[in-house]
């Protein structure tokens, strides 16, 4: 029997789980959604949403990697989205402190030599990459179970550094001079953010495809900071937007014919307009409020 | 044994009370094969409320980037309350080259404040508990920031932003602050409001501060000492001493004039400019 949407919420949730692929896929979607979007809520702060974009890129050189060697497609994710941090972190600094216009140049270089890199692994393989359309645009089809426990290894990972690593990454975030002449390693946390980057969209490429990253890495964050600039909030707020992407996006593209990028993607954006919408209308209100003759 | 005066902050170290607050005997820097500036020689006492002067490019930031501890000289000594500059660190509130916040900067004047108090410390940034709170609000309403502190930092204006930060350089009880141009793209009245800001925290909290300056005359009526980068040297005195045209043409080795006008400003005319190569200012968006 098909699945289809009853609009029943127990009947529904029972067809979802009713699959062991579809179990893997809710667990997996779950755990990414977590770690991308605190790793996201940081990267939109940093303003380093560019950085992100590449990072997910190298995914295809990793991917392709992966097939020309023959080891595990995670593995060379992974490995090549932490490599491209690294270089991104070496190449991003002038004098000592964070040169924003050097590092935007840095990462377009990355970025076009990882993709270069990624064409000729896929050329001396020879071959077609079979799931290339997945790599692209993520599916949830073929979830592995060991996938599942590296995501859930890797989630845990990045939420001990943010732990610990928190309040000075976001020191060294909003003022890093200040913060530097207070003792925090800048240096260290900044190339420490960018592994973490490197991972969690390492990570979420495996869901979401590499080009549709931004549905759990960036919209969550960007939309949650439109709302509230407080911090504890915004996190919450960023969290709890990312879950709801991929838990409508899995149901909805379980239900249906269309891919789980589209439906995630499109959530996404449609959240974080609507998000900028009523930040803009209660902007007007508020400015209204206060035009008005205030009591002296 | 003698008895000394202290505060209450030196409570528990009287040896730092009698020690200036910043000593620099013969010092030098040479950077990338150019000599910034060589055999400087001064003392800032404790509790001197002090002007860094001086063209731009002249070494004035690099002059803090020493007491810092960020930078270390080629030739000579300095201490910093007593010790090595890395050591005092803890002891400094340091305010770096004004950075505006623009609206993309998403958390409130109040966080930006908390961070300046536990920033350094490992951990999440979380409200924390009720002393720390009550500090951060002490501080802000010390620079009167109050009625915005809890407005999203990027929607403050220039001059509310400019004591936020202050506010959060104090926070911590640092027994000296350093300031790198604070009043910089300030317009003429926050200039004044944010120099007569610092002077009041200078005098309540019997506070050190060393502040780079642009242009003197919103802060002649608060400082007690000016000190002159330029040239390649560092003189220091009150500045109705050093701001004179002798003192200045002496240092420079031209002929410089400085103008009295009639609402008691000072006009510094015919200074050479320094050499622009290092200058680090605007380096950061």
């Amino acid at each position: 029997m098909n699945p289809h949407l009853s609009l029943n919420p127990v009947t529904d949730y029972h067809q979802l789980v009713v699959y062991p692929f579809m179990v893997n896929a809710l667990e997996a979607g779950t755990i990414v959604a977590v770690m991308a979007s605190i790793v996201g809520w940081f990267m939109v702060l940093r303003r380093q949403t560019f950085a992100g974009h590449t990072l997910s890129l190298m995914s295809f050189p990793g991917a392709s990697a992966a097939a020309l060697v023959g080891v595990s497609l995670s593995l060379g994710y992974f490995s090549f989205c932490v490599v491209g941090a690294l270089a991104i972190a070496a190449g991003s600094r002038t004098a000592g402190r964070r040169d924003f216009g050097q590092e935007s140049a840095v990462i377009g270089t990355v970025q076009a030599a990882g993709l270069a890199l990624g064409f000729l692994f896929l050329s001396l393989y020879g071959g077609i990459l079979e799931n290339l359309e997945e790599l692209l645009f993520g599916s949830f089809l073929g979830i592995t179970t060991t996938q599942v426990h590296t995501l859930a290894a890797i989630t845990i990972g990045v939420l001990v550094f943010f732990l610990v690593a928190g309040r000075p990454l976001l020191y060294s975030t909003v003022d890093e001079l200040a913060a530097a002449s207070r003792g925090v390693p800048v240096r260290l946390l900044q190339v420490a953010f960018l592994v973490m980057l490197g991972l969690a969209v390492g990570a979420t490429a495996q869901i979401t495809g590499v080009l549709l990253v931004f549905a759990l890495l960036v919209a969550p964050a960007a939309a949650a900071q439109q709302l509230t600039a407080r911090i504890p909030l915004s996190l919450f707020l960023t969290v709890l937007f990312a879950l709801a992407i991929i838990w409508v996006g899995l149901t909805l593209a379980y239900f249906s014919a269309y891919s789980l990028g589209f439906y995630v993607s499109t959530i996404a954006f449609a959240l974080y307009l609507a998000c900028r919408v009523s930040r803009t209308a209660i902007d007007r209100i508020g400015r209204r409020t206060t035009a008005a003759p205030a009591i002296a | 044994m003698t008895i000394v005066d202290v505060d209450r902050r030196d409570a528990t170290r009287p040896d730092l009370a009698a020690v200036a607050a910043v000593e620099l005997g013969g010092a030098a820097v040479t950077l990338g094969g150019r000599t910034i500036w060589s055999d400087a020689t001064l003392t800032i006492e404790p509790g001197e409320f002090v002007a860094v002067l001086g063209p731009n490019g002249a070494g004035k930031s690099t002059l803090l980037r020493v007491l810092l501890g960020q930078q270390p000289l080629t030739t000579g000594t300095v201490s910093v309350l007593g010790s090595a500059p890395r050591a005092a660190k803890p002891e400094i509130g340091y305010l770096p080259q004004r950075h505006a916040f623009d609206e993309t900067t998403r958390i409130r004047g109040i966080d930006l404040v908390r961070l300046g108090l536990d920033g350094a410390r490992w951990g999440l940034p979380l409200p924390g508990r009720s002393a720390e709170r009550r500090r951060v609000d002490e501080a802000i309403g010390l620079v009167g920031a109050s009625g915005y502190a809890r407005r999203p930092i990027g929607e403050c204006s220039g001059g509310e932003q400019q004591r936020l930060l202050i506010a959060a350089a104090l926070v911590s009880r640092p027994r000296m602050l350093f300031l790198d141009e604070p009043l910089d793209s300030l317009d003429l009245p926050n200039q004044a409001a944010v120099a007569a800001l610092l002077n009041r925290i200078h005098r309540a909290e019997a506070m050190t501060i060393l502040l780079v300056a642009h242009d003197v005359n919103p802060l002649l009526a608060h400082v007690d000492r000016v000190v002159y980068v330029a040239a390649g040297r560092i003189l220091s005195g009150p500045p109705e001493q050093v701001i004179t045209s002798e003192t200045l043409s002496a240092l420079y080795a031209s002929h410089v004039e400085v103008l009295h006008t009639s609402d008691g400003r000072l006009v510094v005319v015919g200074q050479p400019e320094a050499p622009h190569h290092h200058s680090d200012r605007h380096a950061h968006p």
